[in-house]
């Protein structure tokens, strides 16, 4: 994120001549005292409710708590020990790559393709984006509770989709093999579109100069989508991978409606080991210990983000 | 003209895959259940509000309605409110260490939601809010990224329009609601939609820090609708899911550019 850094605008008052040195001073006193009021609420909440959590997780994962007992037993690095030597916490772990990892992958092909698509000189073209974009805004609780309507394999819309094709509509969400792919799809028909409109609006702002002089040399369509116009989204690209891996690493209302985070763990992400371990199982400890583990690898994530950008900016 | 057909049924397609389950949705919602358990399925419903009724008697919808209305209204005025004021300090008022304090606000954006759910939980619980209109809202009225795009947008508008008010008289507080918020419409308007999207479409929260029915949201009692009436009774459920989408998606048909619009500026800008 770069922040556009302009000094601040002064209030004229400010800058009066006349103003005695008393004067001013009060004066300034009082925009400092404004500026504290202002701004106090919002840091306030800010500090206890998004900073002072990951002091209080770090705490706590040095600890064993059942959230009942008067306070929680000091157990030191008992629960990363634990944590990094489960197997559980493995598989854990690499359902949440694999999950992310498609919807990554997903969301970028399709929603570089649709943005081409809406970009043609189609009637309709901007109906259909936005219908395409509306999942993006929904409940992602409701959106799941249709779509397990859907993957119902006695009356669901899929069945009747699979079923012309000669083949037996599986069990989605009671299947291991079939609940991560069901969720995939619905977490891509739900988010597909917020990919879609980003990349269009970076191809609108693509300079067309230098794809009709390509054109006008001869290079084919491919090779112009290749060479020309895949390296210039490359911003844009890398914006959209990593804003989709730190919501997909969190996603959790798609995960609880449908699944819990099954059939036995095949769906057991990070983030809805955490919603357990915290809140099913009462274990602040483990809870707290998967947290910081979460946020170390999206902080990791941003990081690389903050590099990249910087370099952008130093070396353009 | 070939490939323009083929383009034309690709769009087309694309219609298809994002309606099609809105539309499995809505003539759910309206079929008789005799035509919701039949195969083939019925692709045209004979309407009937049964399904709402069942609703209505399996679960408090209205009081769900409520709650869902109470935190998306609060929720949304407090957080505008928040980001407007420290949008408008930082953009305007002078302060020693400003530009650290500014990236303390933006540094909240860092902290992944969901790594804050048991601190939270905790800190809520000792101040005595579980199962309160306080704890489901006061925890998310702290704005960063309303707060970084309001400010942005403040540092666009012409320095002499508030040195114009400054000169007639007019104090901060004054400039800000009669020239600054005026001249930010468009931006104002966008941030309050998507904060309202984001408070209605609330999940996790709700469900962690309620704890009976007449404090749950929307999307909350949804889920304990489906998990409760199971597969036996998808018309309900529609019916109920329904109730949680309509008013978001009248909210995105009224206020689309705004949207569409703030989400580009908040990715391109970035």
């Amino acid at each position: 994120m770069t922040v556009v850094d302009l000094p601040a605008r002064t209030h004229p008052d400010e800058r009066t001549i006349a103003d005695g040195n008393d004067q001013r001073k009060r004066r300034r006193r009082r925009e400092y005292g404004l500026f504290a009021l202002l701004v106090a609420p919002n840091l306030l909440v800010i500090a206890v409710f998004a900073y002072w959590p990951i002091i209080y997780n770090a705490f706590l994962s040095l600890t064993d708590w059942n959230m009942i007992a008067a306070r929680p037993t000091f157990v030191g690095l008992a629960n990363y020990g634990r944590t990094l030597t489960d197997p559980a916490f493995h598989k854990t772990l690499w359902i949440t790559v694999v999950f992310t990892g498609l919807i990554v992958v997903g969301s970028l092909v399709i929603g570089l393709a649709l943005a081409f698509l809406f970009n043609l000189p189609l009637k309709g073209r901007g109906a259909v984006r936005t219908i395409a974009f509306a999942p993006h805004i929904l409940s992602g609780a409701a959106v799941a509770t249709i779509w397990a309507f859907i993957f119902d394999p006695g009356y669901g819309l899929m069945r009747a989709l699979i079923e012309p094709f000669g083949a037996e509509p599986p069990d989605w969400m009671n299947n291991s093999d079939w609940a991560l792919p069901g969720l995939v799809i619905v977490y891509l028909w739900k988010n597909v579109g917020f990919a879609a409109l980003i990349y269009l609006a970076g191809l609108q702002g693509l300079p067309k100069e230098l794809d009709e002089a390509a054109a006008i040399d001869g290079a084919s369509t491919w090779t112009r989508f290749r060479s020309i116009k895949l390296p210039l989204l490359a911003p844009i690209t890398f914006f959209l991978l990593i804003t989709t891996v730190i919501g997909t690493f969190q996603a959790f209302d798609v995960i609880a409606v449908m699944t819990g985070g099954g059939p036995g763990d095949a769906t057991t992400t990070l983030s809805w080991s955490i919603y357990n371990e915290g809140f099913q199982a009462f274990n602040a400890g483990r809870a707290a210990t998967l947290s910081i583990i979460m946020f170390v690898i999206l902080l990791l994530v941003t990081t690389v983000q903050a590099r990249v950008m910087e370099r952008r900016v130093h070396y353009r | 003209m070939k490939t323009r057909a083929i383009q034309y049924v690709v769009l087309i397609g694309v219609a298809a895959v994002f309606l099609g389950p809105l539309y499995w949705l809505l003539s759910t919602a309206f079929k008789q259940p005799t035509q919701i358990y039949q195969w083939p399925p019925a692709w045209w419903p004979h309407l009937t509000w049964e399904n709402f009724s069942l609703a209505w008697k399996a679960a408090p919808f209205d009081r769900f309605f409520l709650n869902s209305t109470i935190i998306t209204v609060i929720g949304t005025a407090l957080k505008v409110v928040n980001a407007v004021l420290t949008a408008y300090a930082f953009a305007y008022l002078r302060f020693p260490f400003k530009k650290i304090l500014f990236f303390a606000v933006l540094g909240a954006m860092m902290v992944p939601g969901h790594v804050t759910l048991l601190p939270n939980y905790l800190t809520v619980a000792s101040l005595g809010w579980i199962n309160t209109y306080a704890g489901l809202i006061i925890p998310g009225i702290g704005s960063a990224f309303a707060t970084f795009l309001m400010r942005q947008h403040f540092l666009t508008l012409p320095t002499e329009v508030t040195d114009a008010a400054a000169v007639d008289g007019a104090g901060h507080l004054r400039t800000l609601w009669r020239v600054v918020l005026p001249m930010s419409r468009p931006m104002l308007i966008t941030v309050v939609v998507i904060t309202a999207v984001e408070e209605w479409n609330n999940f996790v929260w709700p469900l962690i820090v309620t704890n009976t029915a007449s404090m749950r949201t929307l999307p909350v009692g949804l889920l304990i609708l489906k998990d409760e009436e199971g597969l036996a009774a998808w018309g309900t459920i529609m019916a109920g899911t329904l109730l949680v989408l309509a008013p978001m998606l009248l909210i995105f048909l009224i206020a689309q550019r705004y949207i569409v619009g703030g989400i580009t500026a908040g990715a391109l800008k970035g």
